[in-house]
């Protein structure tokens, strides 16, 4: 069968590759040397690591982020296998418009999602800070996981649920003792997928957070603003190397749970 | 009533019906809001100068789902028919971006794009330029930045398309006589419609609604109705304009994803998604 130039092909995506990759390697690659511009290679330093690490308002940034983004993983994680379960298991009068509706908050723009929430808060007269940053995170994450953990289900062998009730298995028994087992891995993925997803999140947490209340990429972004430093280099490194590791983990519980 | 069905309830419809009881209202001095009905802020829509914004993104929106499907499709096809066993690798890459910080990605194009960036100090340093070029703040580097961030949601549709069609269609396509031009146009991408449907849309939407790239990458000269939206609330501080603006945004997007469905893709776009 003749296919089209396999070497044209390549040279194209390993152009398009380069495109998708090569700002964050600059970036990386910038994060270790001592001045901040300059195409020269002038020497590996950690002296902007160590900045970061000593800078007492990324700590508090990195302390508010965790403190949304833990809470936000455990809660949608929870409430997406709730929902989950009913969508697949009940069949039920607008089952359709409710699935359809849970997705409508993936289809709105981050700045309109941002900018009803904070309406919100303020007519029912909330501050905004932790707490509306991380109400905010669980309503975005919920789509995300149920969206996981349907998808999982769907792959379940539902003739051992079927065997474990003619086995004299009540409903309860089943779901527990059978079908979460076989769903754990699907959870975890979505858990592990979701802190990624609410620790970066940017767009909605700009409009809902208050003073005192920054997460990592709102300082991230404020020091952009004030001008570039060879700080932000390193953070951004940090930022974008750590989350990877606990997403490349979740794949790996994703793939394993398949075979 | 489920948890879900709560949360959706309490943190998406109402802030929405919110926005919309916002957008009939008049904004007060400084700021403040006079709840009194009105139509003025459904007039502003008129505004030339927001019509002007609303084009200009429109028109970006639209020039990156072209980019994205152009590069997307040769991606998406390369590791499709060539990936062999580096498929997963190829896919996991392009995946990977959608798990990091988009903020420190899109500062990431920042800094290399800037006056003092690695391209203009190579340019400057081999002698090609005497001056640094103005590689950001204009339209061409919003355009840019949405490629840059939207190409995945491209991608992974249109991979999962090309991975189901059925290889033995484009082998009878040869062996009736159909050259690999032919076959391309004639075969492989009418198979591969749905893919490529979906493809647009994914980027399409949150493209014309963006609001970081503009902020990030364009300037006053690149200005998009995300940003735009962004300073009535936050700037001007009127938040009825702004969320009359907001819902026209809103509005097109789920006529936009409404036509879609019409056309059939629906169906199995959110599993193509992930």
């Amino acid at each position: 069968m003749k296919r089209i130039s396999p070497r044209f092909l390549s040279i194209g995506c390993g152009a398009v590759y380069l495109f998708m990759y090569a700002p964050l390697l600059v970036l990386i690659v910038f994060s270790f040397t001592p001045t901040e511009y300059g195409v020269a290679w002038e020497g590996f330093t950690l002296k902007w690591y160590s900045e970061v690490f000593n800078n007492k308002n990324i700590q508090d940034a990195l302390k508010v982020s965790l403190i949304v983004a833990i809470p936000t993983v455990l809660i949608s994680t929870a409430i997406g296998t709730i929902t989950a379960f009913t969508l697949y298991r009940y069949k039920f009068l607008g089952r359709a418009l409710y699935q359809g509706a849970l997705y409508i908050p993936l289809v709105m723009p981050d700045l309109v999602i941002g900018i009803s929430l904070l309406l919100f808060y303020s007519s029912i007269k909330l501050d905004l800070g932790i707490l509306t940053i991380l109400l905010a995170h669980i309503s975005f994450s919920i789509p995300l996981t149920t969206l996981v953990i349907i998808a999982r289900m769907q792959r379940i062998d539902r003739t051992l649920e079927d065997a474990a009730m003619d086995l004299g298995a009540d409903e309860w028994t089943t779901m527990w003792k059978v079908t979460l087992p076989l769903l754990m891995p699907g959870i975890v993925a979505a858990a592990l997928l979701t802190f990624p997803w609410s620790f970066n999140d940017f767009v909605i947490t700009f409009f809902v957070s208050g003073v005192g209340s920054s997460t990592l990429p709102l300082r991230v972004y404020s020091m952009i603003r004030v001008g570039v430093s060879p700080m932000v280099n390193a953070l951004g490194t940090l930022i974008v190397v750590v989350p990877l590791i606990i997403v490349i983990l979740g794949t790996y519980f994703d793939r394993r749970s398949v075979s | 009533m489920s948890p879900s069905a709560f949360w959706l309830l309490v943190f998406t419809m109402i802030p929405m019906g919110i926005v919309v009881y916002y957008s009939f209202m008049t904004r007060g001095p400084w700021g403040t809001v006079i709840f009194e009905f009105s139509l003025e802020n459904y007039r502003q829509v008129f505004d030339p100068l927001f019509l002007k914004i609303l084009g200009r993104s429109f028109k970006l929106a639209a020039l990156t789902v072209v980019i994205c499907l152009a590069a997307g499709y040769l991606i998406a096809y390369w590791i499709a028919f060539y990936g062999g066993r580096r498929k997963n690798l190829l896919l996991f890459l392009v995946i990977l971006p959608f798990w990091t910080s988009y903020l420190v990605r899109l500062y990431a194009l920042m800094t290399l794009l800037s006056d003092h960036g690695l391209i203009n100090t190579f340019l400057t340093d081999w002698g090609l330029i005497d001056e640094p070029l103005a590689l950001l703040h204009n339209e061409y580097s919003v355009l840019v930045g949405l490629v840059y961030t939207y190409l995945p949601f491209m991608i992974l549709p249109l991979y999962a398309s090309l991975e189901r069609l059925d290889r033995s269609v484009l082998e009878a396509a040869v062996d009736l006589g159909a050259t690999a031009r032919e076959r391309f146009f004639k075969v492989t991408v009418p198979l591969t419609k749905g893919g490529i449907l979906s493809g647009s849309v994914l980027v399409f939407a949150p493209s014309i609604g963006e609001f970081l790239v503009p902020e990030l990458l364009g300037g006053a000269k690149a200005m998009m109705v995300g940003k735009f939206i962004a300073l009535k609330f936050l700037g001007l501080r009127h938040w009825p304009l702004g969320s009359a603006y907001s819902l026209l945004l809103l509005t097109m997007i789920l006529a936009l994803i409404f036509l879609y469905m019409r056309a059939g893709g629906g169906k199995d776009a959110f599993r193509e998604q992930q």
